[in-house]
Parts: C-alpha cells; sequence; structure tokens
C-alpha cells in the first residue's frame, strides 16, 4: 500500500512528465492559451494514459517478455510497434465514446482528442513503465503489478494536468504584460515553463 | 531532371532558416530538451532524427498515391516505428554507452511531432527526392538547436565538451566553479526560449 501511494505521489511531483521529462510538450504549448481547453485536454490524457499503461504492462510481461510466448526468445524489441498501436486503438476507442455519450466534451475538444495518440507524454510513460518493470521491487520507482502500473499512469495523468492547467493560468494573466515583440509568444511561454520547473524542483527528494 | 534545381534548394535550406521546424513551426520540442545536457547525446540524437525523417519522408512519398486517406496516420505510424526499431537497435550494438543515456528518448522519436507534421505537410504531396530533402533539411535543423544547446549546457554545466575539459584547471583554482543549474532540466527550456528570442529578432525584423 504505502509503495502505491508513495509511487503516484512521486509521479505527480517528481517524475512530473513536463517539468522532469519535457514529455507532451508540443500539445503542452499550443493548447494552453485557456484553463478551459488545457483542463479539457489534461482530462483527456489522464484518462488515456490509466488505460494505456496497464494494458502496455500486461503486454510486456505476458506476451514480449523474455521467454513468455516461447521458451528462449525475448520479442521486446517489437515494444515500439505494439504499444503505439495499443494507444492509437485506445485514443480510436475514447474518441468513439466520448462522441457518443458527450457530444458536448467532444465537440469542446475537437481536434485534440485525436492528437493525443501522437502525444510523448502517453508513449513515453509506457516506455518508462518499460523500464522500471526491470528495477529492484524495493525501488520506490519500480512497477510490480498491474495495479502499479495503473497507478503510474493515473499519476503522470494529473502531473500533466496540474502543469497545463496552472501554464493556461499564467498565459491569461500574461496577456497584460508588455512584453518584448520578439520574445511575444513561445520565447516567453519556454521561459516562464523553465521557471515553472525550476519551482517544481524542490519536490525532488520527496519520499513517503 | 536536375537534382539540385532551384527549387529543391530551397526545400533544403528553408528549414534551416525561416521555415525552422523548432522554432519557425514549433514541432518536436520534447526530445529536444530532455538529450542536451552533454554534446555527445545531443549530436547522437540529432542524427538519428535526420536519418529517421529523411528515410520515413521517402518511404511515405513512394507509397503516397496507394495509402488509402482514412488509415494513412496508421500507416504512418508503423512506417516510422518499424525506421525506429531499427535505429535504435543499431545505436544498442554499436554505441550503448550513449543509447542509455538517451533511454527512453530513442522511442520517443516515433511521436516526435517533426516526423508526423512533415508526413502530412510534405510526403503526401511531393515526389520522393524533393520528400528526401526536406527529411534531411529538416532534421539537420532539429540537430542544429539540439548542438547549439547541448554545448552550451555542457559547457558551463562541466567545463567540458565532448567529454574533454576546455575550462583550465587554473581557472578553477582561482576560485572558478561550474553553474551546476545548466545540467537541470529548467535551464534547457530557458536556453530554447532565448534561442527562439534571437531568431525571431533576426529573422522577423522587416515584417
Amino acid at each position: 500500500m504505502e509503495h502505491i501511494i508513495s509511487l503516484f505521489f512521486r509521479s505527480i511531483f517528481v517524475d512530473n512528465m513536463i517539468f522532469a521529462f519535457f514529455l507532451g510538450m508540443c500539445s503542452y504549448l499550443a493548447v494552453s492559451k485557456t484553463v478551459k481547453t488545457s483542463l479539457g485536454l489534461g482530462l483527456a490524457v489522464t484518462f488515456v494514459l490509466t488505460v494505456t499503461v496497464p494494458v502496455n504492462y500486461l503486454l510486456q510481461t505476458k506476451v514480449l517478455g523474455p521467454d513468455c510466448l516461447v521458451e528462449g526468445v525475448d520479442l521486446s524489441y517489437l515494444s515500439f510497434i505494439l504499444f503505439i498501436g495499443v494507444i492509437a486503438g485506445m485514443v480510436q476507442l475514447v474518441e468513439m465514446t466520448v462522441e457518443k455519450y458527450s457530444p458536448s466534451l467532444y465537440a469542446a475538444l475537437g481536434i485534440f482528442l485525436p492528437l493525443i495518440a501522437v502525444n510523448c507524454a502517453i508513449m513515453g510513460a509506457s516506455l518508462f513503465m518499460q523500464q522500471r518493470i526491470l528495477m529492484d521491487p524495493s525501488n520506490t520507482q519500480a512497477i510490480t503489478s498491474v495495479w502499479d502500473a495503473m497507478v503510474y499512469g493515473f499519476g503522470s495523468g494529473i502531473g500533466w494536468t496540474l502543469a497545463i492547467v496552472s501554464l493556461g493560468a499564467i498565459r491569461e494573466k500574461m496577456q497584460y504584460s508588455d512584453v518584448p515583440k520578439p520574445l511575444q509568444g513561445l520565447g516567453i511561454t519556454f521561459i516562464v515553463v523553465g521557471l515553472m520547473a525550476m519551482a517544481m524542483m524542490c519536490f525532488s527528494g520527496l519520499n513517503i | 531532371m536536375a537534382l539540385f534545381s532551384k527549387q529543391n534548394k530551397e526545400v533544403f535550406t528553408n528549414p534551416l532558416n525561416l521555415d525552422h521546424p523548432i522554432l519557425g513551426q514549433v514541432l518536436g520540442i520534447c526530445s529536444a530538451l530532455a538529450v542536451t545536457s552533454q554534446l555527445k547525446p545531443a549530436i547522437v540524437m540529432g542524427l538519428a532524427v535526420t536519418v529517421i525523417t529523411a528515410f520515413s519522408n521517402t518511404i511515405i512519398s513512394i507509397l503516397r498515391n496507394t495509402i488509402p486517406n482514412r488509415i494513412r496516420i496508421v500507416v504512418q505510424l508503423v512506417v516510422v516505428a518499424a525506421l525506429v526499431t531499427i535505429v535504435s537497435q543499431i545505436l544498442k550494438a554499436y554505441v550503448y554507452d550513449v543509447s542509455v543515456q538517451l533511454s527512453v528518448y530513442v522511442g520517443l522519436i516515433i511521436t516526435n511531432c517533426i516526423l508526423m507534421g512533415r508526413l502530412e505537410a510534405f510526403a503526401m504531396q511531393n515526389k520522393p527526392w524533393p520528400s528526401f530533402l526536406d527529411g534531411v533539411g529538416n532534421g539537420l535543423g532539429y540537430a542544429m538547436i539540439l548542438v547549439i544547446v547541448g554545448a552550451v549546457r555542457e559547457f558551463l554545466g562541466r567545463g567540458s565538451l565532448l567529454g574533454f575539459q576546455i575550462i583550465p584547471d587554473a581557472c578553477y583554482d582561482w576560485g572558478y566553479i561550474n553553474n551546476g543549474m545548466m545540467t537541470m532540466p529548467a535551464m534547457a527550456l530557458i536556453l530554447v526560449g532565448i534561442v527562439i528570442w534571437v531568431h525571431r529578432a533576426y529573422f522577423y525584423k522587416e515584417k
């Protein structure tokens, strides 16, 4: 139990997808103009992460790993293609479900929903999960079961959502600031994210 | 049938100047920031991305008339994923230490927006040879930023370039201290912000 709680909080604050690993940066910068769209995209990403990481965990441990399908065969070099296939399929599924049961949310998210498939945060979480399976079980970062994988995916999604919502809020306020012309837009956003990342560094070493 | 006609030359040089993939079109930032704490992984990553953009652009451009429009994204992802798998195996075989440093970021080339962006915007409409040039140009533009940021961070953060010490010991004796902040992820963001500032100030002067 302790392990899961620690994994959850570490994946939000210490191993934050944006501030520690720069994953999902493209949509992070493109969508964070207002708080509302940021929140919608954040929730969609969280949902997709919570589903794909455990599915990919099962694939990795039951199908791809050494000696899983056939004795003496290690298929893990196929993981890139299989993971991206799972992610693309899952995003398609989420899109169809949202369209059927909540057309208003579907309209609000628009093009961003299908774009989640090429969001590096999703693929990144699966690849980090693949690395963490091999870790010593006593390590706080180790992922030893499907539940660990699910909590890790969920925590990473929450961390991503936190980051994008706070940047959205800052950018809404920043419209009133007098920024030098060439620095406007992308340049200043990068510097703001850099400062936010510096602030997040104070969580490093957090242990529960 | 001129291989380097004026038009083709523009296709190649534009991404290096005005239409820069990172600075102008804001694509592929994720991995650009993460692998640049030292120069060597930055160079290897830049080369890997250049090779993959060039070949995936060529392959998709050859196939462009046979791909059904509805499933084109999946086809593109599979082509890119296959190329990335090959490059990742080559890196593991020949430069193992660098591939350990790059860790998951090699796999993340699949979701690098430069690839999907160029495939959608250029390779689906153009012939194989210009697509190849476009891929190489965009890859090199990407590599250029990686090398600049990687060099600044390694020089200021560790006092070395490519692992060789540049700042003499005498400086350390006089009290010079490496700026450890430079090796942290936060400074990569700020450095890229500054590079974008300089680039825009230089190229958008006339507008």
